[in-house]
């Protein structure tokens, strides 16, 4: 069943539920890595919860009118227009007050979400005995989603990942250095203006799928997923739509296949599966690799100042450095120097001594500075320089 | 008038307190620009009560409190980890903690038999304010009359305890908190355990969004911990003042909102009563925007 789901098996109105929901995933991770690179992320979650008090007057406007009030379009249309009020509220609230922007996010999240539920209640008063069904524009619903519906959510995506690829460019460039950008010609304003319509657009477009509450998650987390992967910002925007659309395709179809499970949150969580597997495991930037490396760095510098203590005959009393030497064949348990811990302990002394004459020289100021205790000075200076500096060091010594 | 002790007095008294209770500690979080605190706490919240609920199988106070408070703290774990270890600006670990959490509540709501009891996800967004009635009381002499008490919603009792001992800690803590908040380094300096402090008003925000989480729903919440104190920051320069102030709006906004909700329709023409959380939130609202537009310290 689940298996049918991902192919696209399960009949028309599920394939497009799940093509709908896949594009979503793939528009609103695009769009959401340069919310993210501009450090502005949570700027969406004032933006969804504000399309509530829309959605509602949608509603309740059409039914006064006389024609349905689920009309999916017009909600949309009422839900964009007062999510557009709201990131001018905080616009203003930044801009023209001393409040911090975390304040105006909090602010009109909670001041819109609260309209939209006191009209909510309005609205039950007013159609008694209809269910309005708003509630499903909460967590999100794909059951008896009609086909129109899915195809407007499909088109809707696809627009939006085409806008983004059209200003990926200038996105980028304020979204690393704002400052740079407009010196080099580009309106900040409007630029931001582009990004806020792009994350209001996925925001609509989403309501249905995964709720106003949760809309936020596909627009952070997959950015946060891609970036533990690349250093690249083109990258990185390839990634989130990726890691998007894959969370979005495969919660839909476990959705799909799995009566009672809200579409909404299980795309959230399999994005947020998606996120902690790749904070673990990404290379690089992952905790696992971070480990790895910090206990390599560890490693070489124990082994190396017991090396220097064995070649000038120093008793050790670090016991890890002890047990690493051991480990290598290069001391024994007492601390004694195997024969390999001899040699290895002479050429360790002799390239410390190299390096202390290379930095108290002058012209290999350069090379001297990538002295950090585990260079080879091999790798830093040629054969020649390292000559020189050994005839400067003068005789061998007695190494105990 | 006695239809108004048993009635009103309750969710009035509840809806005050819970928005002095957050309001308070709202106005540090508002000043240390971590205001989205109170946001992710009051989502949170969710899976650490269904979580209770589905270990001890009733909805009971202790269990449920425990739960969410549990739920709070691996938030701020989570934050703190994805930002530290991840190296994920603080905004962004913020919105993955928050929004898989609630998913993560959201299914486990869904995914277990709750038709018996009063749990789902709209009642722990918009709070039930108004059921919280006082059906023992017959009018104001029920105010002394221990029968009568006795039958007073529990929440009362609760939310009270959480707003007294939330006006002790800032008594008590006042100048460390203050000193922190306006200047982390010169606090360190002076030998303050900066840290603990940030943590220990994360961790009081936290409780009093239980508390009042309980009663009235996520939204007050929010609202309260950041609109009061947020439209107070606009009146004065004053440390002091502003939590002053910001009591009063809250006060004004649980009490204005109650009514308006309560009996706004009834003046429209309309029978029906709105929700009183959401109202008090709106009016919230409507005076951080009056102050935004006149406060004498707006800029």
């Amino acid at each position: 069943m689940f298996f049918e789901a991902l192919t696209f098996q399960l009949g028309y109105n599920a394939t497009l539920v799940t093509l709908g929901a896949l594009l979503l995933g793939l528009a609103s991770g695009v769009t959401g890595t340069f919310l993210f690179l501009r450090k502005r992320a949570l700027v969406s979650d004032a933006i969804s919860h504000a399309t509530l008090p829309g959605v509602a007057l949608a509603f309740i406007f059409m039914t006064l009118v006389g024609i349905d009030g689920r009309n999916l379009p017009g909600l949309l249309i009422g839900s964009a227009l007062s999510a557009f009020l709201g990131l001018l509220c905080v616009q203003f609230l930044t801009r023209r007050t001393r409040l911090s922007e975390d304040a105006a996010i909090g602010a009109v999240l909670s001041v819109f979400f609260s309209i939209g539920v006191v009209l909510l209640t309005v609205i039950q008063t007013m159609s008694t005995g209809r269910q309005a069904g708003l509630e499903s524009f909460l967590l999100g619903s794909t059951a008896g989603m009609l086909r129109a519906d899915a195809i407007l959510i499909a088109v809707g995506g696809a627009i939006v990942v085409t806008l983004v690829m059209v200003f990926r460019r200038p996105m980028t460039l304020v979204a690393f250095d704002p400052g740079f950008a407009e010196t080099s010609g580009v309106n900040l304003n409007r630029v931001d203006l582009i990004m806020m319509a792009l994350v209001l657009g996925v925001t609509v477009v989403g309501l249905k799928i995964v709720g106003l509450i949760l809309i936020v998650a596909l627009l952070i987390i997959p950015p946060v997923t891609a970036r533990f992967w690349t250093d690249r910002a083109d990258w990185v925007v390839l990634g989130a739509g990726a890691f998007g659309g894959l969370a979005a395709w495969v919660g839909a179809a476990i959705s799909a296949s799995a009566p009672d499970v809200p579409t909404g949150p299980i795309i959230v969580l399999v994005s947020f599966a998606m996120f902690a597997a790749s904070m673990l495991l990404a290379p690089s930037r992952g905790l696992l690799s971070t480990y790895l490396r910090h206990r390599r760095f560890q490693t070489g510098v124990h082994v190396r100042q017991g090396l220097l203590s064995l070649a000038q005959g120093q008793p050790i009393y670090e016991p890890f450095t002890l047990r690493l030497l051991q480990r290598e064949g290069l001391a024994r348990a007492d601390g004694v120097p195997t024969d390999d811990g001899k040699a290895r302990a002479a050429r360790a002394y002799r390239d410390e001594k190299r390096w202390e004459i290379a930095r108290a020289t002058p012209e290999l100021e350069l090379a001297a500075a990538r002295y950090d205790g585990l260079t080879q000075i091999e790798d830093v200076l040629t054969t020649d320089q390292i000559a020189d500096l050994d005839a400067r060091i003068g005789g061998p010594e007695v190494v105990a | 008038m006695n239809e108004f002790v048993a009635f009103s007095l309750t969710p009035l008294l509840i809806g005050c307190l819970a928005a002095v209770a957050c309001a308070l500690p709202g106005n540090f979080l508002v000043l240390r620009r971590q205001a989205l605190i109170g946001d992710a706490i009051s989502h949170v919240v969710l899976p650490g009560i269904v979580l209770a609920f589905l270990i001890t199988g009733t909805i009971s106070t202790w269990p449920m409190l425990l739960g969410s408070a549990g739920a709070a703290l691996l938030a701020v774990a989570m934050i703190e980890g994805i930002r530290r270890f991840g190296n994920i600006e603080p905004g962004a670990a913020m919105g993955v903690t928050f929004t898989t959490l609630f998913a993560a509540g959201v299914l486990l709501l869904e995914q277990s038999d709750t038709s018996g009891v009063h749990l789902d996800v709209e009642h722990a967004l918009f709070g039930n304010l108004e059921s919280l009635i006082w059906l023992d009381a017959t009018d104001w002499s029920s105010l002394v009359d221990p029968v009568a008490l006795a039958g007073m919603p529990p929440e009362l009792g609760r939310i009270a305890i959480v707003t007294l001992a939330m006006i002790i800690g800032l008594a008590i803590f006042w100048r460390p908190l203050a000193i922190s908040t306006f200047d982390e380094g010169f606090a360190g300096t002076l030998g303050l355990p900066v840290r603990s402090i940030g943590l220990g008003l994360v961790i009081a925000s936290a409780i009093a969004a239980v508390a009042a989480f309980d009663a009235v729903g996520s939204i007050i919440v929010i609202a309260m911990f950041i609109c009061p104190p947020a439209a107070a920051r606009l009146m004065t320069n004053r440390l002091g003042i502003q939590v002053l102030w910001s009591v009063v709006f809250a006060l004004t906004s649980a009490i204005v909102g109650y009514f308006l909700a309560g009996y706004g329709p009834l003046w429209l023409g309309s029978e029906h009563a709105v929700s009183a959380a959401g109202m008090i939130a709106t009016v919230s609202g409507v005076i951080l925007m009056i102050a935004a537009l006149a406060g004498p310290a707006r800029r």
